[in-house]
C-alpha cells in the first residue's frame, strides 16, 4: 500500500469521544443490566415488578438518553462519522467484547437456562424468576427463558428502533419502516402471542389449547409450525384454530409470494421480520462489518440454499412421520403428501426452467442438484421408511438436528451473538431458509429492484460497505446497472448514505428490470448505441 | 501482441484498460506513482471522516488486475521518448509501449502565495494528500485552527472532514458568494447559509495574502489581503482548483499547454499517444463545455471513448448532455443540463428558481427566454432521474413540458414529500400561466405499455 500506514487510534478526540451525557446514559443502562444480572446471580429482589420495571426502563432509557445526545444536536443527514475509528463498531476491542457477551448470553439461553433460574416444577428463581409478574400480567403464566428473551427483544428493538428514527430522521423510507418494524415485534411478536394463551382452554377454542404462535412468523423461518404438537393444537381449538393453520400455509404459499412480487423481499426482511427487526436497529451500528468479498458471496449462496433443501427435507420427514397410512381415516396419507410435495417442488423447478431460463442460466446446474436431491430423498421415504423414521434416523433426529444446528446456532449464537464481528445480517445472509426463498422470488418474479442513476456513480464505496447483506453495491451502480440480488432486504441504507443520489428502490415493470450498460448514461449516444446493443 | 501502457491509475487510466480489456487482448500496463490499486478519488473524504477504511474506497478486489490481465506497476514516470516509444520510470526502469495513453490526472493550484510551501500548507487531492492531512490535522488538539483558501468543490469537502474532528474552520472564499461562478445567486446563498450552519467561519470576498512560519518552517498563521487580519492556525489548505499534471512531459515533445493538448480523438501530436481526464485539454471546447474538464464522468468517458480507437474503431470523444452532481455538507446537488451562474449566463437564458421557505431545498430551471426551450436543471435536497432529463433534452421539450411532468423527473426515495406542487405553483405565479403538475407515471418514466 502507501508508504507508511499510520495508525487511525484517535482515543479521547472527535467523532470518537463520549460526551457527558452519553456516559451518564451509559452508566443508567449499565445499571439497568445491572439488576438483571444480579438476579441472575440469585440475589433475591423483594418486590420483583418494580425491580423489574426499574431495569427495563433504565436500559431503555439509557440507550435512548444516549441516542438523543448523539444524534438531535446535529443537522439531519448521514451520521457516520467515526464509524471506522470507534472499537465498537470496527471489529476493534469493545466490538470483541460485546461479540463475547452477546454469544455467552445466547449459549446459556438456549442451552442451560436453568442458570437463568428456570425452575420446571415450582416457582422460578433468578432471571426468569425477576420476570414472571410481567408474564403473570400478560398470559396469566409464569415466564419462561423465552419470555425474558421476548421481553429483552422487544426492548431492543423499541429503545434501538427510536436510536435509528432519530439518526434517519431526514429519511421518511427509514422512518416508516422503522416504525413497522417496532409495531410487529411489539404486537405479533410479543403481545398478541401471550394475550392469546389466556383462551387457551377457554369456550372460544372449543376447550383446546393454541401453540404459541407469533402469526407473522412464517414457515420456514419457523421450521416447527407443522410439527404434530401444533398441528394437534390447532385441530383442537375450533375454527379459530383451523383458520390459523390456514393462515400459516397460506402465508408461504399465497400471501408471500403476491407480497413479494409486488414489493420484492423487503416487505418481510426490513418491514415486518423480527430477526430483522432486531439487525436493523440494535444492529444498525455493525451493518459495516459485513464482508463484501466474492468469496463470501459463493459462501453465501451454497450454505443458504442448503439450509433450504434441509428444512424442506426436515419438514417433509416431521410430517411424514405423523400421518397415517389409511385414505379412510383421514384423506391425507403418507404416500398422497409425498407425492403433494414432489408435485409442488416439480411444478416449481419446471416453472422456472420455463419461463426464466436466461435469468436462471448461470445457476440452474446448482438450482437442479438441488432439486434432485430433494425428489431422491422422497424417493427415499417412501421406499425405505417406516413410522416414526425416515431412513435409518428417527424423524425427530432429524428435527432435533436442525433445531440445534439452525434453529439455536445459526440463528441465536452466530447470527446474533456475533453482530459485532460478522455484521448484524449473518443469519438473515447465510442462514436464512425464509430468506433464500423470498430471495428466489426476488430475483426472478418481482417489481423490486434498486435502480441506479444513470452514469451518476462515483464509485465511492459508501453503498457497498454500509449494505448489511454483504452486496458489492457499487459493482453494479458503477456499471450503470440496476441492482436484481435475491439476498437484498431493501433496507434503503444504500440509497439513503450514496452522496450523489444514485440509488432508488422501487417497484417497476418487469421489463428492462436488469440493464447492464458497457457504456453509461452521458457520453456519446453512438458510442452508447454502438456497445449497448443486447 | 500490441503493448498499451497507461501512466496514471485514476477513473480515466482505469477505465480505458477495462474497456480495452473487453475489447481485446493486448498487454496492458498501467503506471501510477500513487496507489498500488485504483481508488475512488472523490471518496477520499470519507476516509479521514471515519466512514469508511482505505480499502472500501477500492472499487474492485485485488485479484481483479491479474484475472483481466491487467498489469500494475509502481513507480513515477520520469521519461517520456516518443522517438523511440519508451518511458522511463523512477529514472531506471525502461518501458517499451506501442501505444501511450496519458491520464495523469491534476494536481492543487498554488498561485504563488507566500509561504504556500511551508509544512502544514497542503491540498487534497491524494492519497498522500490524505496521509499527510493525517500528519497534519489528526485531531483539534494538533490542529487548533485551520483555514481553507479557496471556495469550490474540494474547499467545502475540506472543511467538512476537519468539522467531522470538531476542529474549528477558517473558510476564505475570493467570490462574493459560495461557488457563485458556477452556481446561480439563489442557490449560492443557501449554500453560504448552511456553511455557516456547520459553525464552518465562512469568509467571503476575501483573499489570502501571505502565510506565516513560526521559528520550525511551520505555518502559524495567515494574513488577508483586504483587512490585514492575522489568523493563527495550524493547517492552511489550499483548493483553489486543480491544474492538469503533466509537467514531467516538459521534454517530451507532445504538445502542452495548460494539459495535454488533444484534437477529438484523444489524440496528441504525437502519433501514438493518446490523454485522457482531467490532464487532457481539447483544441477547442466542445460546446459549453470547458476545454479541460476536471470531473470524474468525463474521466471515465474519455476511457470507455480511448479504448474503442485504440481496438480500432477510431471514434471522436462526443459526451452528451452534460451532467454533475456533488454534495455540499448534508444538502445534495444535481444538474442535468446547462444552468449557469451570473457570471457565465449566456445572453438568452432565462432562470426560474424555487426554493423552500424552511428546508434547504432549492430548485433551479433554465430555459430560453424566446423559444423556451428547457436548458438544464440544478436541484438541492431533491435528487432527480438522469435518464428522464437526458431524454428531455434530447427530445428538446420546453419548459412548460418539464415543468408538469417534473413528478416523472422525482429520484426521492419513496414516501419522500414531494414538492412538485409547490414548484409549479410558484413557476405559474412567475409567469402569470396555469400550469397542472401531472402525478408521476410509470409508464412514461419506463417507457412501457
Amino acid at each position: 500500500m502507501s508508504t507508511y500506514d499510520r495508525s487511525m487510534a484517535l482515543t479521547g478526540q472527535p467523532p470518537v469521544t463520549l460526551s457527558r451525557n452519553q456516559k451518564m446514559a451509559t452508566l443508567l443502562g449499565m445499571f439497568g443490566l445491572a439488576i438483571v444480572l444480579l438476579a441472575a446471580f440469585n440475589v433475591n429482589f423483594p418486590n420483583k415488578a418494580l425491580w423489574l420495571s426499574i431495569s427495563l426502563l433504565s436500559i431503555g432509557a439509557g440507550t435512548i438518553w444516549f441516542s438523543w445526545d448523539a444524534y438531535m444536536h446535529k443537522h439531519p443527514g448521514i451520521k457516520n462519522d467515526g464509524v471506522w475509528f470507534k472499537s465498537i463498531s470496527s471489529q476493534g476491542f469493545w466490538g470483541w467484547i460485546a461479540g463475547i457477551a452477546l454469544t455467552g448470553f445466547y449459549i446459556i439461553l438456549y442451552f442451560y437456562p436453568e442458570y437463568l433460574g428456570l425452575v420446571a416444577k415450582g416457582d422460578n428463581t433468578g432471571v426468569i424468576g425477576l420476570f414472571d409478574p410481567l408474564s403473570r400480567a400478560l398470559s396469566g403464566n409464569p415466564a419462561s427463558q423465552w419470555f425474558v428473551y421476548g421481553t429483552l427483544y422487544t426492548v431492543a428493538i423499541l429503545a434501538f428502533g427510536i436510536k435509528f428514527l432519530w439518526k434517519y430522521r431526514h429519511n421518511r423510507y427509514e422512518r416508516i419502516r422503522t416504525f413497522s418494524v417496532m409495531f410487529f415485534q411489539t404486537a405479533f411478536a410479543f403481545i398478541i402471542p401471550e394475550l392469546m394463551a389466556r383462551l387457551n382452554g377457554s369456550s372460544v377454542l372449543n376447550g383446546g389449547s393454541l401453540p404459541y404462535y407469533d402469526l407473522k412468523n412464517m414457515w420456514p423461518l419457523n421450521y416447527y409450525n407443522f410439527e404434530g404438537y401444533r398441528i394437534k393444537g390447532f385441530l383442537s381449538s375450533g375454527d379459530i384454530g383451523f383458520a390459523m393453520l390456514i393462515f400459516g400455509i397460506a402465508t408461504i404459499f399465497v400471501i408471500s409470494p403476491i407480497l413479494t412480487y409486488r414489493f420484492g423481499k423487503r416487505w418481510y426482511c426490513s418491514w415486518v421480520c423480527g430477526c430483522g427487526g432486531l439487525a436493523e436497529t440494535a444492529g444498525d451500528s455493525f451493518r459495516q462489518l459485513s464482508d463484501k468479498t466474492l468469496k463470501a458471496w459463493k459462501i453465501e449462496r451454497w450454505v443458504v440454499h442448503s439450509v433450504v433443501v434441509f428444512v424442506t427435507l426436515m419438514t417433509t420427514a416431521v410430517i411424514y412421520s405423523y400421518l397415517g397410512n389409511d385414505t379412510s381415516k383421514y384423506w391425507l396419507t403418507k404416500s398422497s403428501f409425498l407425492i403433494g410435495v414432489a408435485v409442488l417442488l416439480t411444478a416449481v423447478f419446471a416453472g422456472v426452467m420455463i419461463f426464466k431460463k436466461d435469468e436462471f442460466k448461470k445457476d440452474a446446474k446448482y438450482g437442479a442438484i438441488g432439486y434432485f436431491i430433494v425428489i431422491m430423498a422422497l424417493i427415499g421415504f417412501h421406499f425405505f421408511s417406516g413410522d416414526g423414521n425416515v431412513f435409518l434416523f428417527k424423524s425427530e433426529t432429524l428435527r432435533k438436528s436442525y433445531s440445534f444446528l439452525i434453529g439455536s446456532i445459526f440463528s441465536g449464537v452466530i447470527g446474533t451473538g456475533f453482530y459485532p464481528i460478522f455484521g448484524n445480517r449473518v443469519w438473515c445472509r447465510f442462514g436464512c431458509p425464509m430468506a433464500a426463498i423470498l430471495g428466489f422470488q426476488q430475483r426472478l418474479f418481482s417489481r423490486f429492484r434498486i435502480t441506479t442513476n444513470g452514469g451518476q456513480c462515483i464509485s465511492c464505496g459508501n453503498c457497498s460497505t454500509y449494505c448489511e447483506m454483504g452486496i458489492d453495491v457499487r459493482a453494479y451502480a458503477q456499471k450503470g446497472e440496476n441492482i436484481v440480488r435475491s439476498s437484498c432486504v431493501g433496507c434503503g441504507i444504500c440509497s439513503a448514505v450514496c452522496p450523489r443520489g444514485v440509488l432508488k428502490l422501487e417497484n417497476g415493470p418487469l421489463q428492462g428490470r436488469i440493464d447492464s450498460n458497457q457504456v453509461l448514461l452521458g457520453n456519446d449516444v453512438d458510442l452508447m448505441k454502438l456497445v449497448n446493443q443486447k | 501482441m500490441e503493448n498499451i501502457v497507461i501512466i496514471g491509475n485514476g477513473i480515466a487510466g482505469v477505465s480505458a484498460a477495462r474497456h480495452i480489456r473487453k475489447l481485446s487482448n493486448k498487454r496492458i500496463i498501467i503506471i501510477s506513482a500513487e496507489t498500488d490499486y485504483f481508488f475512488s478519488r472523490t471518496a477520499l473524504m470519507y476516509v479521514y471522516m471515519g466512514h469508511m477504511k482505505f480499502e472500501h474506497i477500492q472499487p474492485y478486489e485485488d485479484w481483479f488486475w491479474e484475472k483481466n490481465g491487467i498489469e500494475l506497476v509502481r513507480g513515477y514516470v520520469t521519461q517520456v521518448d516518443t522517438d523511440n516509444k519508451q518511458l522511463l520510470v523512477d529514472t531506471s526502469r525502461a518501458f517499451h509501449y506501442d501505444r501511450l495513453i496519458i491520464a495523469t490526472g491534476s494536481k492543487p493550484n498554488k498561485f504563488g502565495w507566500p509561504g504556500q510551501d511551508l509544512h502544514g500548507v497542503q491540498g487534497l487531492y491524494s492519497k498522500q494528500d490524505l496521509d499527510l492531512l493525517e500528519v497534519n490535522a489528526p485531531n483539534k488538539e494538533v490542529c487548533k485552527r485551520a483555514v481553507i483558501v479557496g471556495g469550490g468543490l474540494i474547499g467545502i469537502e475540506l472543511a467538512e472532514m476537519l468539522r467531522s474532528r470538531d476542529i474549528p474552520v477558517t473558510f476564505l472564499v475570493r467570490e462574493s458568494s459560495f461557488w457563485n461562478g458556477v452556481l446561480p445567486d439563489g442557490e449560492s446563498q443557501m449554500i453560504n447559509e448552511h456553511i455557516k450552519e456547520h459553525h464552518i467561519d465562512l469568509r467571503l470576498s476575501t483573499n489570502l495574502k501571505e502565510i506565516i512560519p513560526d521559528e520550525n518552517g511551520r505555518v502559524k498563521s495567515v494574513v488577508i489581503r483586504e483587512t490585514g487580519e492575522e489568523l493563527e492556525c495550524d493547517l492552511v489548505g489550499l483548493t483553489a482548483g486543480v491544474t492538469p499534471n503533466v509537467s514531467f512531459l516538459k521534454d517530451s515533445g507532445i504538445e502542452l499547454g495548460r494539459g495535454v493538448k488533444v484534437n477529438r480523438f484523444l489524440e496528441t501530436n504525437v502519433k501514438d499517444v493518446y490523454a485522457i481526464g482531467d490532464c487532457a485539454e481539447q483544441h477547442e471546447a466542445i460546446g459549453n463545455r470547458r476545454p479541460i474538464e476536471a470531473v470524474w464522468y468525463t474521466g471515465r468517458m474519455m476511457g470507455e471513448t480511448v479504448a474503442q480507437t485504440i481496438c480500432g474503431n477510431r471514434i471522436e470523444y462526443k459526451p452528451g448532455h452534460w451532467f454533475n452532481s456533488a454534495k455540499f455538507l448534508d444538502i445534495e446537488y444535481q444538474t442535468y443540463g446547462w444552468v449557469f451562474g451570473k457570471k457565465g449566463m449566456q445572453d438568452y437564458e432565462k432562470q426560474f428558481h424555487w426554493r423552500h421557505p424552511e428546508d434547504n431545498v432549492c430548485v433551479t430551471v433554465a430555459f430560453h427566454k424566446d423559444t423556451k426551450l428547457f436548458l438544464g436543471i440544478n436541484t438541492f435536497g431533491i435528487r432527480m432521474r438522469h435518464e428522464i432529463f437526458d431524454r428531455w433534452l434530447t427530445e428538446g421539450r420546453d419548459v412548460d413540458y418539464v415543468m408538469e411532468h417534473l413528478a416523472d423527473a422525482n429520484f426521492d426515495p419513496e414516501f419522500y414529500k414531494q414538492y412538485e406542487q409547490e414548484i409549479v405553483t410558484k413557476y405559474n405565479a412567475d409567469y402569470g400561466i396555469s400550469l397542472k403538475a401531472k402525478k408521476k407515471s410509470i409508464k412514461r418514466i419506463f417507457q412501457f405499455n
